[in-house]
């Protein structure tokens, strides 16, 4: 075996020692020093981070089964970035008195979970995306269920492991369903047996339509969203947040890579459509479900549903110019949810509080808390000068470059529900500056880790949109990706 | 009297197809968990089969099948530890009355 193609994973392989010292900090360092474990973990995480950052390597290994490229690269940063928010975000929470004797495992949890998002990304054959897929989901039902004192966790973590199951039961389906149709599991062959049945097989639709399904289950696609209310408001807030934007990302990206390489000659009839109708149902139906919702984590989960959407709408471009919006769309939404949850957490790790009507006077008694959250709602409705505005205009400019008249209807509808979600947004605004309450929650001071945080994500909300050099150079990273659009 | 494709295919299509109906409309977790079982088996046949059939010189859907066994393994072993852990604090795993997150 030639262990040189090792070297073609080097974001993978750090990842991998960022887990397994965390663990052996776990398992081997005194009792006394496991306190400093959080900040260990946000530090080590932080190096390979930057690390990961070095020029990418390009090229196949493991018989073609994994692919490195710029745009792979690219998603992966993306997703570090997320995650090292996440992680930041997490510190005062893992060292509550419930949570502290299990801390390294939410980290060790965490941290592999990623790993799986990573193959996801990168696979270039079904066997290692399942796999991948699986890493990635599974670990995090155990986290759902981490709260172990309060039932909430629990039930949700039972609804989303059912769910999970069902979905990928489903997915697998489609894949043998595939498997039968074409004699190969290789994204690059598959395409090659896709074009070769010619026209129209009812039996490769009828995959499509399963892996579909499956992938739809873990970005919470409508007719496949009804777990992620109810686990995102059960769940701890961390995992919440790592949910919500994380995993959401990375199935996206991944997605798209399976759309066009795989199936990309059935893009005219066949997936474009369906896809068609899965956005207009995600949109429109997360944003009239985010308005009647009173606890702010679901709340926001109808509202990532609705954006979810969104970020679908530069797969239905299935171009390079779609790609790098999605990709810029993903890392904009990052920021600005996660500032939405660095508020949520902070407050509810405070005095417990999530419905909106807490929130009822934040401004007077915590003017900084109140801006952040501003400041996201603005970001996420879509507001000019934040960095949300400029990612809903390029998604949108994406999906417009395919040229057809349908997908401008599509765009229509887009922006037709951004006007309706600035309702919601706003509603949350209201509540913050112009609402009055004698029991507003009273004036405290968020941990340093939170507060790090939340600049963090006030500095990309601000500046990811301004610099225009991030879009520009995802553009180009993606076109320099080789063969990615090959098939359509 | 020779078997063919269809004769394993149809068995394992109708398994699946218990499955989902017993996934939607079983009250019990544990039940779930099994009609869950049923559907990722269903799939490990197929696979088992096209390659036995279809393309028998390679193995790409037996060890596929394989790292399907040993994934749909792993999510027993989550799923129940998670249904232990709800009925502990729920004292049982009718899903009727475990419906407190709704709406």
């Amino acid at each position: 075996m030639d262990y040189s193609q090792f070297l073609m994973m080097p974001q993978e392989i750090g990842l991998l020692a960022v887990f397994l010292l965390v663990f052996l900090y776990d398992t081997f360092m005194p009792r006394t020093t496991q306190r400093a474990l959080p900040l260990v973990t946000v530090v080590l995480f932080g190096v390979y981070m930057t690390w990961a950052f070095l020029p990418p390597s390009m090229g196949k290994c493991f018989g073609d089964m994994f692919e490195a490229n710029n745009a792979t690269w690219a998603m992966k940063n993306i997703l570090n970035i997320g995650v090292f928010i996440v992680l930041l975000q997490s510190v005062k929470w893992t060292n509550d008195d419930f949570v502290s004797v299990r801390r390294g495992e939410f980290y060790e949890l965490i941290l592999l979970t990623l790993l799986g998002m990573f193959l996801m990304v990168s696979a270039r054959h079904f066997l290692l995306f399942v796999i991948g897929l699986e890493t990635a989901s599974l670990p995090l039902a155990a986290l759902a269920a981490f709260e172990k004192r309060y039932y909430e966790s629990r039930e949700a973590a039972a609804k989303y492991v059912m769910t999970a199951v069902f979905s990928s039961a489903i997915l697998l389906m489609g894949l043998s369903l595939v498997y039968g149709a074409c004699g190969t599991l290789y994204f690059s062959n598959l395409s090659f047996g896709v074009t070769a049945t010619g026209g129209v097989n009812w039996m490769l639709i009828v995959a499509l339509a399963f892996v579909m399904a499956g992938v739809g289950f873990k970005i919470s696609l409508v007719p496949f969203h009804l777990w992620t209310a109810d686990v995102y408001q059960g769940a701890p807030t961390a995992v919440t947040s790592y949910l919500s934007v994380i995993s959401k990302g990375s199935a996206a990206f991944a997605f798209m890579v399976i759309l066009v390489q795989v199936f990309g000659s059935l893009y005219q009839e066949v997936w474009q459509w369906m896809l068609y109708a899965l956005i207009v149902l995600t949109i429109t139906v997360g944003n009239l479900f985010a308005m009647r919702q009173r606890n702010l984590k679901r709340f926001l989960a109808f509202s990532s549903v609705s954006q979810a959407g969104y970020v679908m709408l530069g797969v239905i471009a299935a171009n390079e110019v779609g790609m790098a919006s999605m990709m810029y769309y993903i890392l904009v939404y990052i920021f600005s949810n996660l500032a939405a949850f660095g508020v949520v957490m902070a407050i509810e790790n405070h005095c417990g509080k999530v419905t909106i009507d807490d929130y009822n006077g934040l401004f007077k008694t915590n003017p900084w808390l109140a801006f952040t959250m501003m400041l996201a709602m603005f970001s996420l409705g879509g507001i000019p000068p934040f960095a949300g505005f400029f990612s809903k205009f390029f998604i949108f400019v994406g999906a417009a470059s395919t040229g057809s008249v349908a997908i401008y209807v599509l765009v229509f509808i887009a922006l037709v529900n951004t006007i309706i979600s600035l309702y919601y947004y706003l509603l949350v605004v209201k509540a913050m500056f112009i609402r009055q309450e004698e029991c507003a929650i009273d004036r405290f001071r968020s941990h340093w880790t939170e507060r790090l945080a939340m600049v963090i994500c006030v500095a990309g909300i601000i500046f990811v949109g301004l610099a225009s050099c991030i879009y520009t150079s995802l553009t180009k990273l993606v076109e320099e990706s080789p063969n990615l659009f090959l098939m359509i | 009297m020779e078997l063919t494709l269809l004769m394993y295919l149809i068995p394992s299509l109708i398994m699946f197809g218990c499955g989902i109906y017993g996934f939607l409309t079983r009250k019990n977790m544990i039940a779930m968990l099994i009609s869950l079982e049923l559907m990722l088996n269903a799939v490990d046949i197929n696979f088992a089969l096209f390659n036995r059939f279809l393309y028998p010189g390679k193995l790409e859907g037996m060890m596929f099948s394989l790292f399907a066994i040993a994934i749909a393994a792993a999510e027993t072993a989550v799923a129940i530890a998670i249904i232990i852990n709800v009925y502990r604090i729920a004292k049982n795993v009718d899903i009727n009355q475990i419906n407190k997150l709704k709406f």
